[in-house]
C-alpha cells in the first residue's frame, strides 16, 4: 500500500507567494509597480483571448488557430465603423454584436461540415485554413498598411504615491476582467449557460435531455469571437500594438501559452496564466538585461514548459488518471 | 495477391521515372519550383513518420528545418564547406534536436505535446534573431546559387532516399512498434514495446529528415534568415501532411504538391487577383477537410481496395481512437 501525498496545496501556495512578492516589490519600487501594472494590462488582453480558446477547447477539444485572426478582423470592423463616424463606444457595441453573429456564422459554414465527418485533427486543420483565409480577407478588404485606432480614453496618468499609472492600462485590465466575469455569470447562473456546459461535458446526455448540442457549439464560437473582439480592441488601443492584419498573431501565441499554463479546460486557469505571463514577461524584460525583446517569446514558453513538467495538465487542469 | 504486392514498388518506379524526366519539359524557373515541391515532400514525409505513424502530433517541424538550414548556411558561409557535404551533419544535428524535443513527449500527450512543439517552432526563429553574429540575424546569410536543374535533382534525390528509408523503416519491426504506440500505448507497452525509446527515436528520425529538407530549402532559396522558418512553414507542413493523408506514404506527394503548387498556381492564374490567393487557399483547405477529412490517401485507398476485404488495417486515422 502506498500513501498518496496530497500536493493540491502547492499551486495556490505558489500563487499567493507570487502575489505577495508583487505587492512587496510594488511598495518598495515605483518602477516595479508600473511594470507590474502594464504587465497586468498585457495579461488582461491575453486573458480575453485565452478564455476564448478555452471556451472552444472545452466544448470540442479543438485548438482554434483562427481565434487571433478573427479578433483582428473584428477590430478592423470597429475601425471601419469609427471611420464612418460612429463614436468609440457605439462602434464597440456594434462590433461585439457583429463578432457574435460572425462567430456563429463561421462555425456553421467552415467548422461544422468538417466536424460532422472528420476528427479533431481535421477540425484543427480547418481552423488553420480559416486563419489563412481571414488574414487574407483582412489584407484584401483593408490593405496591409497600418491603421490608426482612436483611443477609447483620453491619455491620462494617475499618480499615486509617486507611481504613475496610465488610465489605458487600468481600463484594459478592468474591461478584460469584466468581460470574463460576465461570461462566468452567464455560465454559472443562467439556464443557457448550464445547457452550454452540459453540451461541452456530456454531449450525449445533454442531447437526451433535449439540449441542441450543435447549436450550443455555435453559440460557443459566437461568444469566443466576442471575447476576441474585446481583446483585439484593447490591443489596438495599446500604444505598443499596431492595427495590421497580423496584429493578433503574437498575442494569440501568448494566449496559447496562458491557456496551456492554466490547464486548457479551465477559464479561471487561463486568466491566472495570462496575468502571470503578462507580468513575468514585463518584469523579465525590464530587470534582466540579457532578456532581449526577441527572447520574451521563448521565455514565455520556458515558463509554460516548466509548469507542464511539474504539472502535465496545467495549473488548474483536470487530470485523467491512466495506468499502464 | 502477388500482383497486389507488386503494386507499390511498380507505382514507386513509375513515379520516380516521371519525376526524373519531368525537368525536360520545364523551364529553369519551374525546375526550382519543382525542387521546392521536393523539399516539402521530404518535410511532410518526416512529419508523417512521427505524427501519422507514431501518433505524436507535431506543429513544429519548421524548427527542425531551421536546424538543418542553419547548419548548411553557417558551414558554407563561414567555414567554406561544400554545401552538399553539410547534409550528413544537418541530419545529425536534426536527430539530436528531435530527440530533445521528443523528451517532453514521454510526459505530455496529445494537445499539450502539440502545443509544446508549436512553441519550439515559434521560439527557434526568435533565438536565431537574438544571436546575429552566429546566424546573420534578420539580415540573413547569402548562399551560393545553383541552376534550377541542379536544385531539382538534389531535392528529389534527398526526397527519394528519405522515402525509401521511411518505407523500409515503417514496413518492418520498428514501423510496427510505432503504429502500436499510435493505436494504443497500453497495448504497446503490454507487448513489450518501449514507449520512451520509440517515441524519442521516432522524433529523432523525423527531425533528421526534416533537417535535410531544411538544408535543401535554403539551397533553393540561396538565402537564409529567421523569417524563412516562420510559423507559416510549420503550419503548411502540417496542412500538407493532413491533406495528403496521415499514415500513408503515398499521400505525401499529394500534400507536397497541394501546399507548394496550389498557391503558386492561383497566383499565376488569370481568374483571380493575387490578393485573393490566401482567401481561396484557406477556403480550399477547409473544403478538403470537409470532403476528405482523412486526406487524399483515403480516397486513393478506397479506389485501390474497392471490392476487396483486405483493407490495410494498419492505416487507422489519427484522432479517432480513445474518443
Amino acid at each position: 500500500m502506498s500513501v498518496r501525498v496530497d500536493r493540491s496545496w502547492i499551486v495556490p501556495a505558489l500563487l499567493v507567494a507570487g502575489c505577495i512578492g508583487l505587492v512587496v516589490g510594488s511598495l518598495s519600487s515605483s518602477l516595479f509597480a508600473q511594470q507590474t501594472l502594464s504587465g497586468l494590462a498585457n495579461g488582461g488582453i491575453y486573458a480575453s483571448l485565452a478564455v476564448a480558446l478555452v471556451l472552444i477547447y472545452r466544448a470540442t477539444e479543438v485548438i482554434n488557430f483562427s481565434q487571433g485572426a478573427i479578433a483582428t478582423f473584428t477590430t478592423y470592423i470597429a475601425w471601419q465603423l469609427m471611420d464612418w463616424g460612429l463614436t468609440y463606444w457605439l462602434a464597440f457595441a456594434c462590433t461585439l454584436g457583429i463578432a457574435f453573429a460572425g462567430g456563429i456564422a463561421l462555425e456553421l459554414v467552415a467548422i461544422r461540415p468538417v466536424e460532422r465527418r472528420g476528427n479533431v485533427l481535421s477540425v484543427v486543420i480547418a481552423s488553420i485554413g480559416l486563419l489563412i483565409l481571414v488574414e487574407g480577407a483582412i489584407g484584401y478588404i483593408w490593405g496591409n498598411d497600418i491603421k490608426f485606432m482612436p483611443a477609447p480614453f483620453p491619455a491620462h496618468i494617475y499618480r499615486i504615491g509617486g507611481v504613475a499609472f496610465s488610465r489605458q492600462d487600468i481600463a484594459t485590465i478592468l474591461i478584460a476582467l469584466a468581460s470574463v466575469f460576465v461570461l462566468w455569470l452567464l455560465f454559472q447562473f443562467t439556464k443557457l449557460g448550464l445547457a452550454m456546459r452540459a453540451a461541452a461535458v456530456r454531449p450525449e446526455a445533454a442531447r437526451l435531455v433535449g439540449i441542441r448540442v450543435s447549436w450550443m457549439l455555435s453559440l460557443g464560437w459566437g461568444l469566443a469571437a466576442m471575447l476576441g473582439a474585446v481583446a483585439g480592441m484593447m490591443a489596438a488601443a495599446s500604444p505598443s500594438v499596431l492595427l495590421q492584419p497580423s496584429m493578433m498573431d503574437g498575442i494569440l501565441i501568448y494566449a496559447f501559452a496562458a491557456a496551456v499554463l492554466g490547464g486548457l479546460d479551465s477559464a479561471a486557469g487561463a486568466v491566472v496564466g495570462a496575468l502571470a505571463i503578462g507580468v513575468t514577461l514585463n518584469l523579465l524584460g525590464s530587470y534582466v538585461s540579457w532578456v532581449t525583446p526577441q527572447l520574451l517569446l521563448p521565455a514565455a514558453f520556458v515558463l509554460m514548459l516548466v509548469v507542464l513538467l511539474v504539472k502535465p495538465s496545467g495549473l488548474f487542469g483536470h487530470t485523467t488518471v491512466r495506468k499502464v | 495477391m502477388r500482383a497486389r504486392a507488386l503494386l507499390g514498388p511498380v507505382t514507386a518506379l513509375v513515379a520516380a521515372v516521371v519525376i526524373a524526366l519531368l525537368p525536360l519539359t520545364l523551364s529553369d524557373y519551374h525546375r526550382s519550383t519543382g525542387a521546392l515541391v521536393g523539399v516539402f515532400f521530404t518535410a511532410i514525409l518526416a512529419l508523417d513518420i512521427v505524427t501519422g505513424y507514431t501518433g505524436q502530433i507535431s506543429i513544429g517541424h519548421g524548427a527542425f528545418m531551421a536546424v538543418g538550414g542553419y547548419t548548411t548556411a553557417i558551414l558554407t558561409h563561414d567555414h567554406g564547406w561544400n554545401d552538399l557535404a553539410t547534409l550528413p551533419l544537418a541530419l545529425a544535428f536534426g536527430f539530436v534536436a528531435g530527440v530533445i524535443v521528443g523528451l517532453p513527449a514521454l510526459r505530455f500527450s496529445g494537445v499539450y505535446l502539440a502545443l509544446t512543439t508549436f512553441a519550439v517552432a515559434l521560439a527557434v526563429p526568435q533565438i536565431a534573431k537574438n544571436y546575429p553574429d552566429f546566424t546573420g540575424g534578420t539580415e540573413g546569410l547569402a548562399l551560393p546559387t545553383h541552376s534550377g536543374t541542379w536544385l531539382y535533382y538534389v531535392a528529389w534525390t534527398v526526397a527519394a532516399v528519405a522515402f525509401v528509408f521511411a518505407w523500409l523503416l515503417l514496413r518492418g519491426r520498428t514501423g510496427r512498434a510505432f503504429r502500436a504506440v499510435r493505436d494504443s500505448e497500453i497495448a504497446a507497452v503490454s507487448s513489450g514495446v518501449s514507449l520512451p525509446f520509440h517515441k524519442t527515436v521516432s522524433f529523432g528520425i523525423s527531425a533528421a529528415i526534416a533537417a535535410a529538407a531544411g538544408s535543401v530549402y535554403v539551397l533553393v532559396n540561396n538565402f537564409i534568415n529567421p523569417d524563412v522558418f516562420g510559423l507559416q512553414l510549420s503550419l503548411f507542413i502540417l496542412i500538407g501532411a493532413v491533406v495528403g493523408g496521415l499514415g500513408s506514404l503515398w499521400g505525401v506527394i499529394v500534400g507536397a504538391a497541394f501546399v507548394e503548387l496550389l498557391p503558386i498556381g492561383l497566383t499565376s492564374s488569370s481568374f483571380t487577383s493575387s490578393e485573393l490567393v490566401p482567401v481561396i487557399f484557406g477556403a480550399v483547405v477547409i473544403a478538403v477537410m470537409a470532403l476528405l477529412p482523412l486526406g487524399a490517401a483515403s480516397l486513393l485507398q478506397r479506389l485501390l481496395h474497392f471490392g476487396s476485404q483486405t483493407g490495410e488495417s494498419s492505416d487507422v486515422p489519427l484522432g479517432t481512437e480513445g474518443t
